[in-house]
């Protein structure tokens, strides 16, 4: 796929402003309380997916939200210590996560087509428009098929 | 935010509420979460409906004896200033439904806890989200929250159904069921009705039936056919919708989800139960139970609840038979809160057993080895240092 553009994904206008990073895709659902060691960015619970992987920084690709009424405060002081996502991406968020997406100044979408955990993989280049509920996904040349 | 938030999710008005229940703590707040509210504080806001405080990371009189870090218990002081000068009040619990608040139904509530918030909805038929930490604070100082999702009758009709065959004994069986259920419906948008009971739970069944969706599913709502007030019948749950799927729980469904916690070693590092936090009947049932017994000295044993309950177990003589068997009982704290890596460091704390399948369920990103089991046998595990594997 590379060098032939991007693939499009479209949505409802999301919450934060434009930006651009790696994405990294989670098969399991996030909760900062249950999945994260907040001290470090770095998933925490051993049965995760991503265990031991830091989320910080990338686009955060994942099915669901989980968990109780921490996260809405996680990602503001996550990234007061620079160790917040650059995006999150979900299949379906819930209310937790946007408070805390508008709090932390974190972009978040949702609910996209084609379904972000369908079109992007660990490694490719994203580009989230929360205004303008548009991602667009470069494929990492060395992705797998 | 809470205009961005309600645009979010569609919403086409703002609603006034009559309460707000404050979640923020300051291991969830972290340091930038409280510096947010102290800058609340120094622009003189004011809360503008009653406002109650769930739990919180430090019992101020206990964690010194728990050796829990000084610095947790400065900023739970500073949290506690800063809420009291917005007109705060400062119940530090996360079971205000079975202590202070009695929601009407169609009460619209701003609640951020969110084993409260599907207990108002479920239980009392009242409608609130899930708002959360922020959000919460917002609600509490405009009175108005965004009207989505549980505030709209369409997203609060059942979406599956889940036929009941494995029928619960105890308070600990309805949260299997939920472990059971939550762990299938994963989305706040699905809601499950449940039939086929024939047993009806007590509020302590509803808590933690409830806070067991919340947590493994994020589900703000669900329904009990002929027991909770918008499912007098399976039609009327499901709003005349077909559902969109069935769960069936066969025989012996509650028991694997017990046996699903698998414990790594025989000994039992840590007894937990209060998540949410215990009602003075289950503070009763607890007392019953460790009458004449003793807590191995291996082993240590906390009851987390509320400030009121604690004084009526005290007014009761139930606490002093608790103590008399070396448990604990630590108020206005929640176990997955309460500085749990410091604790384990500190005690060398690997399994933990409890009747909270939410506990349990929580408490494995903090490096603990959660072993959910019934009431009795957490009891028994405490008393014996030993836990079967």
């Amino acid at each position: 796929m590379t060098g032939r553009g991007p693939v499009v994904l479209i949505g409802h206008p999301g919450v934060g402003d434009p930006v651009e990073g790696v994405a990294l895709v989670s098969p399991d659902g996030f909760s900062a309380r249950y999945d994260l060691d907040r001290t470090t960015g770095v998933i925490s619970r051993e049965s995760h997916a991503l265990y031991g992987q830091s989320i910080a920084g990338r686009i955060f690709v994942c099915p669901l939200a989980k968990g109780g009424f921490a996260t809405s405060w996680a990602l503001l002081d996550l990234r007061a210590r620079d160790l917040a996502p650059l995006a999150m991406l979900f299949t379906w968020a819930n209310p937790v996560m946007v408070q805390g997406a508008v709090l932390g100044g974190v972009a978040l979408m949702d609910q996209l087509t084609p379904d972000s955990m369908e079109a992007i993989r660990t490694g490719d280049r994203v580009r989230v428009d929360p205004p303008a509920g548009r991602v667009e996904v470069w494929a990492n040349s060395r992705r797998q098929p | 935010m809470q205009l961005a938030t309600g645009r979010f999710f569609g919403a086409e008005q703002m609603v006034s509420v009559t309460s707000a229940h404050l979640t923020g703590d300051p291991e969830s707040m972290g340091d930038a979460g409280l510096a947010f509210v102290e800058e609340l504080v120094r622009e003189g806001a004011r809360f503008v409906v009653p406002a109650t405080t769930n739990s919180c990371n430090v019992d101020l009189a206990r964690y010194r004896e728990l050796g829990q870090p000084e610095e947790l218990a400065r900023k739970e002081r500073r949290l506690r200033e800063l809420v009291a000068a917005m007109g705060g009040m400062l119940l530090t619990s996360c079971a205000n439904y079975q202590t202070v608040a009695q929601p009407r139904f169609g009460e619209r509530l701003a609640w951020g806890d969110t084993g409260t918030v599907i207990y108002a909805n479920a239980v009392c038929g009242a409608r609130s989200n899930f708002e959360a930490g922020p959000a919460s604070y917002a609600a509490a100082l405009t009175g108005r929250v965004p009207a989505y999702g549980m505030h709209l009758d369409a997203c609060r009709r059942a979406t599956h159904v889940i036929e009941v065959r494995d029928q619960p004994r105890s308070v600990s069986d309805w949260g299997a069921l939920g472990v059971l259920v939550g762990r299938r419906l994963t989305n706040y948008w699905l809601v499950p009705v449940f039939t086929g009971l024939e047993v009806a739970p007590d509020g302590d069944g509803l808590k933690h039936l409830g806070a067991t969706l919340a947590s493994y599913g994020s589900l703000a709502m669900f329904h009990l056919v002929g027991m909770t007030p918008e499912a007098r019948t399976l039609e009327e749950a499901l709003g005349g919708r077909p559902p969109r799927g069935t769960i069936e729980v066969e025989p012996g469904a509650l028991d694997a989800v017990y046996r699903s916690f698998v414990a790594e070693k025989d000994h039992a590092d840590l007894v937990v139960s209060g998540t949410p936090h215990l009602s003075i009947f289950e503070v009763e049932r607890l007392a019953r139970l460790l009458d004449g017994k003793r807590v191995s000295p291996e082993t240590m044993l906390l009851l987390t609840t509320s400030a009121p309950v604690r004084a009526m177990a005290e007014r009761f003589g139930y606490a002093a038979i608790i103590e008399r068997a070396g448990g604990r009982i630590v108020e206005g704290v929640c176990y997955y809160i309460m500085s749990p890596r410091e604790m384990a460091r500190r005690y060398r704390l690997r399994t933990l057993v409890t009747d909270s399948a939410k506990l349990a369920n929580i408490i494995a990103a903090y490096g603990y080895n959660p072993i959910f089991r019934p009431t009795a046998q957490c009891v028994e595990a405490a008393v014996t240092g030993r836990i079967e594997r």
